[in-house]
């Protein structure tokens, strides 16, 4: 039955209406809005099963399709539609939705219904720019997401938020109209906005080199790609934990996203004349912002430069087989195609649940101290050893260690870039001991050590609904790292395809 | 027999997770019981797969448990591979883990942590059984990380204690140098082969042996030195060579039983099993070879000479498990790798068995560890000394116990190796022997001999310690004894590690040094006349002489040789060079990259900076729009006249 169900559209729209009837409750209704807010994301998680359940992984081609008319003098679709690359982060969306809800549960004092609401709308649009397949509709959800996400931080963010939200939007918004500007040059020569159809558009090499920069700016500032990275750790800083966990759990792969959608298949010529400058950005991302995360004082920048540092790895996976020998046999370099983008896709998952987890624990230790200087803490094991537990557990998985999730997509790129140059393989390795020194550096000055202070002492470990919102992701984040078979399963055709699409040259 | 082997692995695995889960809720005698029957269990099965393998000769077991991933016709799967040296290895490993868990039934009687303690070495042994049994090198690295991991919970166990959280993580950061080389060799064994299978590697390092470097140098570095290097770093890491060692002394800040298992008996070994097990591809590279050879003598005397001026009882022995590392990698670059082998199995018994005769020192004395508070235990403690003293002449190569033949064989083979470096080699290791009796009989003279050095309080409660201490100490003192002239025929001349070991004819010192074998007997009258035997004899002579006889002499001889002796205090300044140089700088270089780039560069010039920029210019623009008519007036005139001047000049 389930299967006729327009389920991408009920899984945009649904929360969005919720976001609209919990607003709508408002303050006065409090205790109604919260239950409303949970009850609706419970309900969106729930309708991912049958999406992952019919979703049939041995096909590359789009399911769940879904296409209205939308404004027709134009030929702008309402068209929706997923492959193996959209349905995992789909999946991961409606979680972590779901988590930041009951997270902010009695976190939040300040205007509750708003912020879930914000929340709630938020999650439609995110799932929204997943599974559009009409350029024009990926463009209104993309920059529609901008607003609660803006919002979230403006309003429940930190003492210098203002600056943190300008920053954020004008970036963001910098790259959007780049963007646009690409698409609507699309548009002009193919007449349609189907991605699908900018997929097969043939494109001279000029062509495809401006609208690939226009690709860059935009995704790299989604990413974020050093050096466009500046506004994460300001807006990680200032937003409230729900804020800071949709935004390197979702919102960063939304940028990663765009490459595989849209730069890699429209313009692949122009992907193998840039692959240097992207794989060397990549690796810059690495290493210096490895670097950079040494030195960070507070725990969310820590984290958040942590995340520039992953999301290097994910730019790197999707890039560096272009940069293979034009005399590598084919096989071989579909091979390390596929092996990157797996990589680079495993990556994104992990990370989502990696980085959210992070800063899910900062946002318990917060909640209680409200300070987020790492010399604040120290000793934390002590009087909240369940606590400790998980934090060294995600701070593991941060590190790639395997038997987490946090491995797995590390791995497979490192073997990927080997395959390509030694040179792009050792720089990339660096993350083994970098990503282990800023992580159990912080972990050895918050978690262990004596108690610092009468603040740390009088710590409350965390509660039940603390725990299960982490043993979720804990789990998530084992079962990944010890079996990635399924999650690759999944997207393995849907990457085939793409690579068999990007490796054939346009020109 | 797959089952068997599966179970091998994940009992140990339950039991940890058993304890782990429930840490806070099972009773103490409840955590044990689990934890001991699952690695007890472990014991009882390796020790079947044993026989199996030696005595019924039972093919070598190749196969996958599941896939891990299968993705671009590359496929990753969790498998075992059963032969010799894995039988062997699971063997020791089990026995010495299910030893040290009944040993902490005695040692952490009085923590807090004990249940966590449990759990942590449950799960460090179910990764170390994975690390050995695997047959591809992805669960290699798992298992390589996984003990990495126990490792570091273990040195910080004491999570209060701010020197046992930084041991950890100095202990993570400088095993992670090493398999940050273990990686890219991993990476680059993938890039030429396709393939992460030992059996299918193997097959193919005859080609890798042909493929030369792209893109290092002139393009003639050859692949395969490239791999075995960078394999050989990870080992470095993993096994704590020079000059990546210097996480193992501090690692005593974890608590004892973890220094007797994983700290010496081994995980330290897993990069000696993993050279080993990697013969078929270092067999190629002879640079790589030389490179090990130089790099386990250096680390084997130089190591070894710190041990002699330690004041810590563990730290003494510590030293000593390096300097003993440094004999295994020795033997393994003259590829000598049943030597090795050999020598890390009666180095597990003996080292395992002087860390818990240490411990229980320690636990007898409350916690002290320095031996100039020590001295005269012999009497008050009978059992740990007899004990103690049996791993003592065991490591120091007494004739007939089990180090004598293990390190008498490395010794000879290093002597017929024709390496580049062997002659270093030999020097190194000839010496060493000298230096390991020296440090040995100096800590077991003051720690047990002589006169009492601490008060007459501490001395009245000072007494044996409980059976479950005890009994460990004898079940580990009779292999210590044994298992040298029961295992040097079959490890050394006979077909267990044949299948496991490749070894080229030209390299085959151990062939060049026993042509023949003729039995036990005559091969230990044959080490009678090896000047090995003198030199220790000379060792245990000179500590005698100095600390038992002359005690006042070793002040003396401090301040003849003061430089000397503050090289060796100062371990060479390694520590130091590693603290000041790479973990200050690369702090202060975070700093700099953060102020000046992040900071300054993008946030402050580009993205402020245009801020600004387009801030002033619109302040600049805005005194266009003055709201003065004569101001526009005026710049309409003047606009006119430029316009009409431009039209009449053209």
């Amino acid at each position: 039955m389930l299967e006729n169900w327009p389920l991408l559209s009920l899984l945009i729209w649904l929360p969005i209406a919720g976001g609209m009837v919990v607003l709508a409750l408002g303050e006065r209704f409090r205790s109604a809005a919260k239950i409303t807010a949970l009850a609706v994301t419970l309900l969106t998680f729930y309708l991912c099963i049958p999406l992952y359940g019919y979703f049939d992984n041995t096909q590359s081609a789009m399911q769940f399709i879904e296409q209205q008319p939308w404004i027709a003098g134009l030929n702008i679709f309402y068209h929706l539609g997923i492959d193996g690359i959209a349905l995992p982060l789909i999946v991961l969306t409606a979680l972590m939705t779901l988590l930041v809800v009951a997270a902010g549960w009695q976190v939040i004092q300040k205007r509750v219904a708003q912020y879930l609401a914000a929340f709630l709308i938020m999650e439609g649009l995110m799932i929204g720019v997943f599974a559009a397949l009409d350029a024009i509709l990926f463009y209104v959800f993309f920059e529609a997401m901008l607003i609660p996400m803006f919002l979230i931080i403006g309003v429940w963010g930190g003492p210098n938020r203002i600056y943190a939200t300008l920053k954020f939007f004008l970036y963001t918004f910098f790259g959007s109209v780049l963007f646009l500007l690409a698409l609507i040059y699309l548009h002009l020569q193919s007449g349609g906005f189907e991605i699908l159809e900018f997929h097969q558009l043939p494109l001279g090499a000029t062509q495809q080199l401006w609208i690939f920069l226009a690709f860059l700016f935009a995704f790299g500032v989604k990413v974020p790609m050093f050096p466009l990275h500046t506004w994460l750790p300001d807006a990680h800083v200032e937003a409230p934990t729900g804020g800071s966990v949709i935004l390197a759990a979702i919102t960063l792969k939304i940028g990663a996203y765009g490459f595989l959608r849209f730069a890699l298949p429209i313009t692949p010529d122009a992907c193998l004349q840039l692959s240097g400058l992207v794989i060397v950005l990549s690796l810059v991302a690495v290493v210096y912002v490895g670097f950079v995360a040494l030195a960070q004082k507070d725990l969310k920048k820590l984290i958040a430069y942590s995340s520039i540092a992953h999301m290097g790895f994910v730019t790197l996976g999707a890039f560096v087989m272009f940069a293979m020998l034009a005399d590598v046999a084919p096989a071989d370099k579909t091979a390390t195609a596929i092996l990157g983008l797996q990589g680079a896709m495993v990556q994104m998952v992990s990370h989502g649940f990696v980085s959210a987890a992070l800063f899910l624990c900062v946002g318990v230790l917060y909640d209680r101290m409200h300070t987020r200087l790492i010399g604040d803490y120290g000793g934390v094991a002590n009087s909240m050893p369940v606590f400790a537990a998980f934090m060294v557990l995600f701070a593991l998985a941060n590190t790639g260690l395997p038997g987490t999730s946090g491995f797995v997509g590390e791995f497979l790129v490192i073997l990927a870039s080997f395959k390509v140059s030694l040179w792009y393989a050792i720089p990339a390795a660096t993350t083994l001991v970098l990503g282990a020194s800023y992580t159990l550096w912080m972990i050895k000055r918050v978690v262990f050590g004596d108690i610092a202070n009468e603040r740390v002492a009088a710590l409350k470990d965390i509660d039940q609904r603390e725990f299960g919102i982490l043993a979720l992701l804990a789990i998530a984040v084992i079962v990944i790292g010890v079996w990635p078979q399924p999650l690759l399963d999944v997207m393995q055709p849907s990457i085939e395809n793409l690579v068999q699409h990007i490796l054939q040259s346009k020109l | 027999m797959q089952y068997i082997y599966l179970s091998i692995v994940l009992f140990s695995l339950i039991g940890a997770i058993i304890v782990g889960l429930g840490c806070s809720r099972l009773s103490r005698v409840a955590a044990h019981s689990i934890a001991i029957t699952g690695v007890a269990i472990a014991f009882v099965l390796s020790l079947f797969v044993l026989f199996n393998v030696t005595l019924q000769h039972a093919p070598v077991y190749n196969g996958s448990v599941y896939q891990w991933a299968s993705l671009g016709g590359l496929s990753l799967e969790i498998g075992f591979l059963i032969d010799g040296l894995t039988a062997l290895m699971i063997t020791v490993v089990s026995f010495i883990s299910l030893l040290v868990h009944i040993y902490t039934i005695g040692y952490m009687r009085d923590d807090p942590g004990y249940n966590r303690f449990f759990s942590y070495i449950s799960m460090f042994t179910f990764a170390m059984l994975m690390l050995v049994m695997s047959n591809n090198f992805l669960q290699l690295f798992f298992g390589w990380e996984a003990v990495g991991l126990a490792s570091y919970l273990l040195i910080g166990f004491w999570f209060k204690r701010p020197t046992a959280t930084a041991a950890g993580l100095k202990a993570f950061l400088i095993n992670r140098v090493g398999d940050f080389g273990f990686i890219l060799g991993i990476a680059a064994i993938f890039a030429v082969s396709g393939s992460l299978d030992y059996q299918t590697v193997f097959q193919q390092a005859p080609v890798i042996a042909e493929l030369n470097v792209v893109g290092l140098g002139d393009g003639s570095g050859s692949m395969l030195t490239l791999i075995c290097i960078f394999l050989f770093i990870g080992a470095m890491g993993k096994s704590a060579q020079v000059p990546l060692h210097i996480w193992l002394p501090d690692s005593m800040e974890g608590p004892t039983p973890i220094s007797a298992l994983i700290h010496a008996a081994t995980m330290v070994t897993a990069g000696v099993f993993m050279v080993a097990r990697m013969s078929p591809l270092f067999e190629y590279s002879e640079t790589a070879l030389s490179f090990i050879l130089v790099i386990g003598a250096l680390t084997a005397l130089l190591m070894g000479m710190v041990g002699i001026v330690q004041h810590d009882i563990k730290r003494v022995i510590a030293y000593s498990t390096l300097s003993q590392l440094g004999y295994m990698v020795v033997a393994l670059g003259a590829s000598a790798y049943s030597a090795a082998i050999f020598h890390l199995m009666t180095h597990a018994f003996f080292k395992a068995l002087l860390f818990l005769a240490a411990g229980s020192v320690i636990i007898a004395l409350h916690h002290e560890q320095d031996m100039r508070r020590m001295g005269g235990l012999r009497k008050l403690m009978p059992v740990t000394y007899w004990t103690c003293l049996i791993g003592a002449l065991a490591l120091i190569g007494f004739p007939g116990l089990s180090g004598f033949y293990s390190k008498d064989m490395i010794i000879e083979v290093v002597g017929h190796s024709k390496l580049w470096g062997a002659g270093v080699a030999e020097f190194c290791v000839v010496v060493g022997v000298f230096v390991t009796a020296l440090y040995t009989f100096r800590m077991i003279f003051l720690t047990f001999h002589g006169q009492p050095r601490f008060d007459a309080h501490t001395a009245a409660q000072i007494k044996e310690s409980p059976h479950v201490v005890t009994i460990p100490l004898i079940l580990l003192a009779i292999p210590s004894v044994l298992v040298g002239a029961l295992t040097v025929k079959p490890l050394l001349f006979g077909d267990l590690l044949r299948n496991a070991l490749v070894v080229f004819n030209i390299h085959n010192t151990l062939l060049k040094a026993h042509p023949e074998f003729h039995g036990v007997i005559s091969y230990t009258f044959h080490s009678l006349q090896s000047p090995a035997l003198y030199l220790a004899a000379a060792g245990v002579f000179t500590a005698w002489w100095l600390y038992i006889k002359q005690p006042q002499w070793p002040a003396k001889i401090k301040t003849a040789l003061l430089p000397l002796h503050h090289i060796l205090r100062r371990k060479y300044w390694v520590d130091e060079i590693y603290q000041n140089g790479i973990a200050a700088g690369s702090r202060a270089l975070a700093d700099r990259l953060w102020r000046f780039g992040d900071a300054f560069i993008i946030d402050g010039i580009i993205i402020n900076g245009s801020a600004r920029l387009i801030t002033r210019g619109a302040d600049r623009l805005r005194n266009v729009q003055s709201g003065y008519l004569f101001h526009y007036a005026f710049a309409m005139i003047v606009g006119l006249l430029l316009l009409l001047g431009w039209m009449y000049l053209r």
